[in-house]
């Protein structure tokens, strides 16, 4: 008879190799679902999972959707740390998107170097603003972070529609729900040359090192890390609680803001009513694959980048529905979770009756 | 097959063996922490467990309990052999434990809690009904509807060890089951493992409390780093020579020399009122104190009379809404946070170690940063110094003797009694203006808890203000200059050590100290005290 039978102490190996295992087991439930739908799975396979690495285009899509993915993860894992539960980076994520276009559009035409600084920075003030509410409303009534903050995703989703729809529409667009598009001087550089790698992945990464430096080696992290180890410890020490609400809800709203400025001022140019595309839920799946470390993030941003782009070949190529990349993400994390398990638990053959 | 026994226990032990241990060893990364261990626990018996911190006794009671897997060695319960996988195994053979760090669910009530334990899905109105019984019957009080988290130490050992005896076990282990209760209680506790084991029930019993094992157990084994060095038989033996068994060498006395305190205030304590925050807390009403420089003062009583409350409001861990009710280092402080009390040079150790006093799953190091960050310079613009946090907790572990596999061990590696003294080591080496200390030596063994006075008598030589609070009243009399005591949240007048007796105080216990206000009949939260 199997057994479950817990470990005397969480397995360290188990915790890093739980997400490979779980890779390992999506792409095998993948080339089933490849065979059930009457595809060739090795045919499948190619086009799912190896024409999003097949060349420098291809790595640099790959790059560009891992962007946001990175950005939002690093932000939402500072407060994970702690037990503060952002569950609203979506929402975030379109307002910086929403704060971004507002300097562009202001500045219009004009060829100033300052535009897109000013942009940066509006991105993460409006995300950052956004998620202030949960971090007020929970610090000042107690009330849940994790259902405010998903509530105003469909606050921000209705924001963005009426902008778009009303005072941002552009006069020129055949009544599309889009703004203008940006000038040459409110759009960010490429990093590669034909290719649309925009320099937001270059602040994606920078976000990476400054998530690790602060989760590892500040004194702030190091606080947020006991308060979501040991909360009596921490009220011990006197780390405010409060505190750790508001820095860990800032940083993450700010890194989904980034995102969001990042997206209309590089790929799409302009704001749309899309313009929130499942970056911020998405990057919850990423932070926890990655086990809310820095490096864990950047490689799970890419894996669930290419869950994405394969989806989009997927439905190019073997005329499968776009929404195959959902059904992957969804085996991803559930053989996640299973695999998890086997952390604080092992598997023991035991003979009946003992 | 046959099981080979030791000689025979000369006196009452001599019923048929319930369990046997053959070459039972535990190998950590760090430390074998069972060594090759032999035991022989007969029906009725109860037999001592004895050695220093880190000697290897939790470990050897998990795995017969089978909550840690044995690296090699043979188990016999009732002469044949098992492999305990589980506790809740243990638990089906007979076998039931209290345990030395507190296995209850913090968020759930007590009767929930003891649910929990026992098989199928008891009622609970009746179960609460059995709980009230059985805590009288023993002298354990507790509510059965309270929650664990509101709980003081002292109240969720009782619980523990109420959880234990409703499951009727033939074989109890008792993990420093009486660390924390008053002496009435432990009296009445023996009364009820003698009761068991005349009713053939074995007992194992772990404690550092040499006298309480004279007076309790048949049979007692010694080890020493993981190995079976000893046995004796209590009664025949002294504390002093039961010591010597343990730690090898003569126990070390500590030296209390009466001394001229200081007249600087250090704590004061104005007029301190306050409602606690949990409908079964005690309300503290109207307390006065003053704690000067250079003098250990202390706060006796029985647990549940507001210690854990008192603490909380002196530590910043439950600010006040006025500042000046306590007063640090001459700063009104009651609306710090307990980081701002620690700058005007308070350190604190609080009566649970693991989960408050330290994280479980953090290393040594990782914990030196907890409470001596800015104090010892390991923040440099807002980023960690590991280094200088490493060197801080070697320092603790090499002058507190921690015995542990370094400053990258888990604190929930520790025995016991070794992270209490990482604790207060942490805590005095930062050197403290005034240092507030619940049950400085809970759990430490008797050569370390000698030890840890004579460091908090230091630390009162060279100028600390130092407030004790403790349930142990002969340590109090040992270290203190002046004796208190809390009972249903008032505070009695405070008299020098030398003037009063531990009698007196356990009368006072019950809050009958000359000039209280005390409404005649009234009945007590408490357990009447000997007198
Ligand atoms: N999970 C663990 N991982 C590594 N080492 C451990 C672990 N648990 C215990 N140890 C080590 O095993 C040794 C024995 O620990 P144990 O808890 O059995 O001591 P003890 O005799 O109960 O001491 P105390 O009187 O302080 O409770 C110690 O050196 C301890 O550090
Ligand atoms: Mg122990």
């Amino acid at each position: 008879m199997l057994e479950l039978e817990a470990r005397a102490e969480p397995s360290r190996l188990m915790a890093w190799a739980s997400p490979l295992l779980a890779v390992a087991l999506m792409l095998v439930g993948g080339l089933a679902v490849f065979a059930a739908l009457g595809k060739d799975p090795v045919e499948g396979f190619r086009v799912f999972f190896l024409n999003p690495v097949k060349d420098l285009y291809a790595l640099s899509e790959l790059l560009l959707k891992a962007t946001p993915l990175m950005l939002c993860a690093i932000g939402l894992a500072i407060g994970f740390r702690a037990n503060v539960w952002n569950i609203g980076a979506e929402g975030q994520f379109m307002l910086g998107a929403v704060a971004a276009t507002g300097v562009a559009l202001y500045f219009g035409d004009a060829e100033s170097a300052l535009v897109l600084p000013a942009m940066v920075l509006a991105g993460a003030a409006g995300g950052a603003a956004w998620a202030a509410i949960p971090a007020l409303l929970r610090t000042r009534f107690n009330a849940n972070e994790i259902l405010v903050s998903l509530m105003l995703v469909y606050v921000a989703q209705l924001f963005v529609s009426w902008l778009v729809f009303g005072p941002w529409k552009d006069p020129d667009g055949f009544n599309f729900p889009q703004t203008r598009m940006f000038a040459e001087a409110a759009t960010l550089p490429m990093v590669i040359e034909g290719t649309r790698l925009h320099f937001g992945f270059a602040i994606a990464l920078a976000a990476l090192v400054a998530g690790y430096a602060f989760i590892n080696r500040s004194h702030a992290g190091f606080r947020m890390r006991v308060a979501g180890e040991a909360a009596d410890a921490a009220r011990y020490a006197g780390f405010s609680a409060t505190r750790m609400i508001w820095v860990g809800l800032l940083l993450g709203g700010a890194a989904a803001g980034l995102a969001g400025m990042g997206e209309v001022a590089g790929p799409m140019g302009q704001l749309t009513d899309k313009v929130g595309s499942g970056y911020g839920f998405a990057a919850i799946i990423v932070a926890f694959v990655g086990r809310l470390n820095a490096f864990g993030i950047l490689l799970a941003s890419l894996l669930m980048a290419l869950l994405y782009i394969g989806g989009e070949q997927a439905q190019q190529y073997l005329n499968l529905p776009n929404s195959i990349s959902m059904v992957f993400q969804g085996m991803l994390l559930f053989f996640l979770l299973g695999a998890d398990v086997f952390i604080h638990y092992r598997l023991r053959l035991r003979r009946r009756g003992t | 097959m046959p099981i080979p026994y030791p000689p025979l226990q000369p006196d009452t032990a001599a019923g048929p063996a319930r369990l046997v241990l053959q070459g039972i060893s535990k190998a950590y990364p760090t430390v074998v922490a069972n060594h090759d261990i032999g035991l022989v626990v007969r029906a009725g018996e109860i037999r001592a467990i004895l050695g220093e911190n880190g000697a290897g006794k939790s470990t050897l009671m998990k795995i017969i309990y089978g909550v840690t897997r044995p690296s090699s060695g043979r188990m016999f319960w009732e002469g044949e052999e098992v492999a305990v996988a589980s506790p809740a195994h243990a638990r089906s053979l007979g076998i039931g434990m209290v345990f030395q760090h507190f296995s209850l669910f913090e968020t759930l009530t007590v009767v929930e809690n003891v649910a929990l334990a026992l098989p199928g899905k008891p009622a609970l109105d009746a179960l609460a009904r059995r709980i009230v019984e059985v805590s009288e019957r023993y002298g354990l009080p507790v509510d059965p509807r309270r929650h664990i988290h509101a709980l003081s130490v002292g109240e969720r050992q009782r619980v523990e060890i109420i959880r234990c005896l409703l499951q009727d076990p033939r074989l109890l282990i008792m993990d420093e089951p009486t660390s924390v209760l008053t002496p009435q209680a432990v009296r009445k506790l023996f009364e009820t493992l003698r009761r068991l084991a005349d009713e053939g029930c074995s007992i194992l019993y772990i404690s550092h409390k040499l006298d309480e094992i004279r007076t309790l157990c048949h049979t007692a084994t010694v080890l020493r780093g993981g190995k079976v060095t000893g046995e004796c038989i209590p009664a025949q033996e002294t504390p002093a020579s039961m010591a010597r068994l343990m730690i090898g060498k003569e126990l070390p006395r500590c030296e209390h020399d009466a001394r001229q305190a200081g007249s600087e205030v250090r704590l004061r304590l104005a007029g301190l009122s306050h409602a606690a925050d949990d409908p079964f807390g005690t309300d503290l009403r109207d307390l006065h104190l003053d704690v000067h420089a250079g003098e250990i003062v202390g706060i006796a009583g029985v647990s549940g009379n507001g210690q854990q409350e008192l603490l909380r409001v002196i530590s910043g861990e439950a600010p006040l809404a006025e500042k000046f009710p306590v007063q640090i280092c001459g700063v009104e402080a009651g609306r710090l946070s307990p980081g701002r009390r620690r700058r005007l040079g308070m350190a604190f150790v609080p009566e649970e170690r693991l989960g408050r006093g330290a994280v479980p799953t953090m290393s040594l190091a990782d914990n030196a940063l907890l409470t001596a960050a800015h104090n010892q310079g390991m923040v440099a613009a807002g980023f960690l110094r590991f280094g200088r946090a490493r060197a801080f907790a070697r320092r603790c572990i090499d002058e507190f003797d921690v015995r542990c596999g370094g400053t990258a061990a888990a604190a929930k590696a520790l025995s016991g009694g070794n992270l209490q003294k990482f604790i207060v080591g942490r805590e005095i080496l930062q050197a403290p203006r005034l240092l507030v200390c619940a049950q400085p030596t809970w759990g430490v063994d008797v050569g370390a808890a000698a030890f840890i006075r004579q460091r908090i008598i230091d630390l009162r030589n060279r100028g600390c203000a130092v407030l004790v609070i403790s349930e142990e009243l002969d340590e109090l009399f040992e270290i203190c200059d002046r004796i208190a005591v809390i009972a249903k949240g008032r505070l009695s007048p405070v008299r020098a050590a030398r003037d009063t007796s531990i009698e007196d105080i356990g009368v006072w216990m019950s809050g009958l100290w000359p000039g209280a206000e005390h409404t005649a009949g009234a009945p007590l939260a408490t357990e009447t005290p000997h007198a």
